[in-house]
């Protein structure tokens, strides 16, 4: 099996080089079945059958596929996870009656039985909150002719997590932010953020850390508003943040070009030196580099994009693309290898 | 005036906190705070998200200021007569155990999601079957509303008017259904 890239990750799409992908959430569920925590085995495979049986009416434009996750293995589930089309959540042991339906660009997915019956997924490249939304919309319109969702008049769909009622709709959006890491002024930023009703999460979502500087932003609130007033604000807060990434990057040209132009410098001197790397010092060094081509401090373009240099790097990635696994100390060595050839050009 | 003086590292529990980060859920502010060092690892700040700020893990507390203490005994024991889930289970795990839930704890609900998403309104889109079924009904509470302002101003041409109108739409209704 190839891992391959998803179409997200292609590095284009307006602000392409500071917003990594957006994506849209949509959580709905059947009515009349317990949400997944609280499913008999039976209910779970039923509504497993359920979905592929509606995924299997799609039209055949959308060109969407379902696996069951105990048909994958475990290093093909977690790649689907370090890949950003499955929550760490879903392929969580034990495997029961998990499910993902994926389309042939890996901009769609749609997750079953994760923590409600279904959460539909579009992920873009760039900042285009408002294209994965019409995408999602459509497919939930098409989903719903062959689906029973819950939903009330007054309270909107019916969710397992009262965060998520109303719309159902999370947005969310991927930085990359190594200059208000740099200067300081991510924690106050974040700080703010949090105050007008934005979550800011690692790169891996809930209680992870923003490894590379990646940080992951998305709306709180699901219910009182339209899902187009949620996309647009996202929408907002996102370029503010890019315009102080913008600022911070300018100013740090203007004052500390030296140190700054050195520590890149060195970044891609380890990147395309060493033989032994582990996957968070590769996050962190291509975040050094990333920053570098984009203010022309390192010749570009590289011959892949940050989103896939971040993705092949991680330890899934890393096995299925070796066709083995591999121990922790090797892995550590084929990394360092991968980044070598892949940076410079030469596979 | 710095109100993080005193307060050590949540991390490493040893340097002075100097980093601070809250986050407000709808008036409801959790906090965390740190050292430098912990917040910055060789010049690359890492911010870090520990699992007591996600929202569940705010939910609990937030259920609980929600409900009614001085009956929480006979709220205990309450249960969604559809899927068995309890109002216990509900308010320690802060999720619903199937979409009747909703209904069932509706009274304790209501003021949990207000201050969650400060409304209890839904303004965004509804399942299409769903929808039509809500147009035809406000159209109908509008034309019966009509009729009635009809016959009170003795408009009764008007409102035999407005009744063929309201069969119309209810006899197509019914037929569609196949009743
Ligand atoms: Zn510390
Ligand atoms: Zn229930």
């Amino acid at each position: 099996m190839n891992p391959g890239f998803s179409q997200w990750m292609s590095g284009g799409g307006p602000e392409g080089d500071i917003v990594l992908s957006s994506r849209i959430r949509l959580a709905r569920n059947l009515s009349g079945m317990p949400f997944p925590h609280r499913m008999k085995d039976e209910e779970g495979r039923a509504m497993l059958s359920t979905v592929e049986d509606a995924v299997a009416e799609l039209e055949p434009g959308w060109n969407i596929q379902f696996k069951r996750l105990d048909s994958l293995a475990p290093l093909e589930r977690q790649l689907l996870m370090e890949k950003h089309l499955v929550s760490p959540m879903l392929i969580q042991n034990p495997i029961r009656y998990e499910g993902v339906a994926l389309d042939d660009r890996e901009s769609i997915s749609i997750m079953v039985n994760e923590e409600d019956h279904l959460r539909v997924q579009v992920l873009l490249p760039g900042l285009q909150l408002d294209e994965a939304w019409q995408v999602a919309n459509r497919l939930d319109d098409t989903l719903e002719q062959h689906l029973d969702f819950a939903y009330d008049e007054n309270s909107g769909y019916l969710t397992a997590w009262p965060t998520n009622l109303g719309t159902g709709l999370r947005a969310s959006v991927m930085l990359h932010l190594p200059a208000l890491v740099m200067t300081r002024q991510a924690p106050q930023v974040f700080t703010t953020l949090a105050q007008v009703g934005i979550v800011v999460r690692g790169l891996y979502g809930e209680g992870s850390e923003a490894l590379g500087n990646i940080f992951q932003i998305s709306n709180q609130v699901s219910l009182g508003l339209t899902e187009d007033e949620l996309v647009h604000n996202l929408t907002v807060v996102a370029q503010q943040i890019v315009g102080r990434e913008r600022n911070a990057r300018q100013h740090l040209m203007e004052q500390a070009q030296l140190p700054l132009a050195d520590r890149v410098g060195r970044a891609w001197g380890i990147l395309t030196n060493a033989r032994v790397m582990t996957s968070d010092e590769a996050l962190r060094l291509l975040s050094d580099v990333k920053l570098g081509v984009d203010l022309g401090l390192i010749k570009g373009p590289l011959p892949y994009t940050f989103s896939q240099l971040t993705v092949m790097t991680r330890p899934a990635f890393l096995q299925v693309d070796a066709e083995r696994e591999l121990a922790p100390g090797e892995r550590d060595q084929i990394r360092a290898a991968t980044l070598r050839t892949h940076l410079l050009g030469k596979d | 005036m710095n109100e993080d003086q005193g307060q050590v590292c949540q991390r490493c529990q040893q340097k002075p906190a100097q980093v601070h980060f809250s986050k407000v859920v709808n008036g409801e502010k959790s906090e965390r705070y740190l050292c430098e060092d912990c917040a910055r690892e060789e010049g690359a700040f890492h911010f870090m998200l520990g699992p007591q700020f996600t929202v569940q893990h705010v939910l609990g507390g937030l259920i609980g200021q929600a409900g009614m203490p001085a009956n929480r005994a006979t709220v205990d024991t309450r249960a969604c007569p559809d899927c068995g889930y309890t109002y216990r289970e509900f308010a320690e795990s802060g999720r619903l155990g199937c979409d009747r839930c909703y209904q069932a704890f509706r009274s304790e609900l209501n003021p949990l999601i207000l201050r969650l998403h400060g409304r209890v309104e839904h303004r965004g889109k509804l399942p299409s079957r769903g929808a039509k079924h809500l147009k035809a009904q406000r159209e109908l509470d509008r034309l019966r509303q009509e009729m009635a302002e009809a016959v009170k101003r003795e408009d009764f041409e008007e409102a035999a008017k407005i009744r063929d109108h309201i069969r119309t739409l209810t006899g197509g209704e019914a037929h569609e259904s196949g009743i």
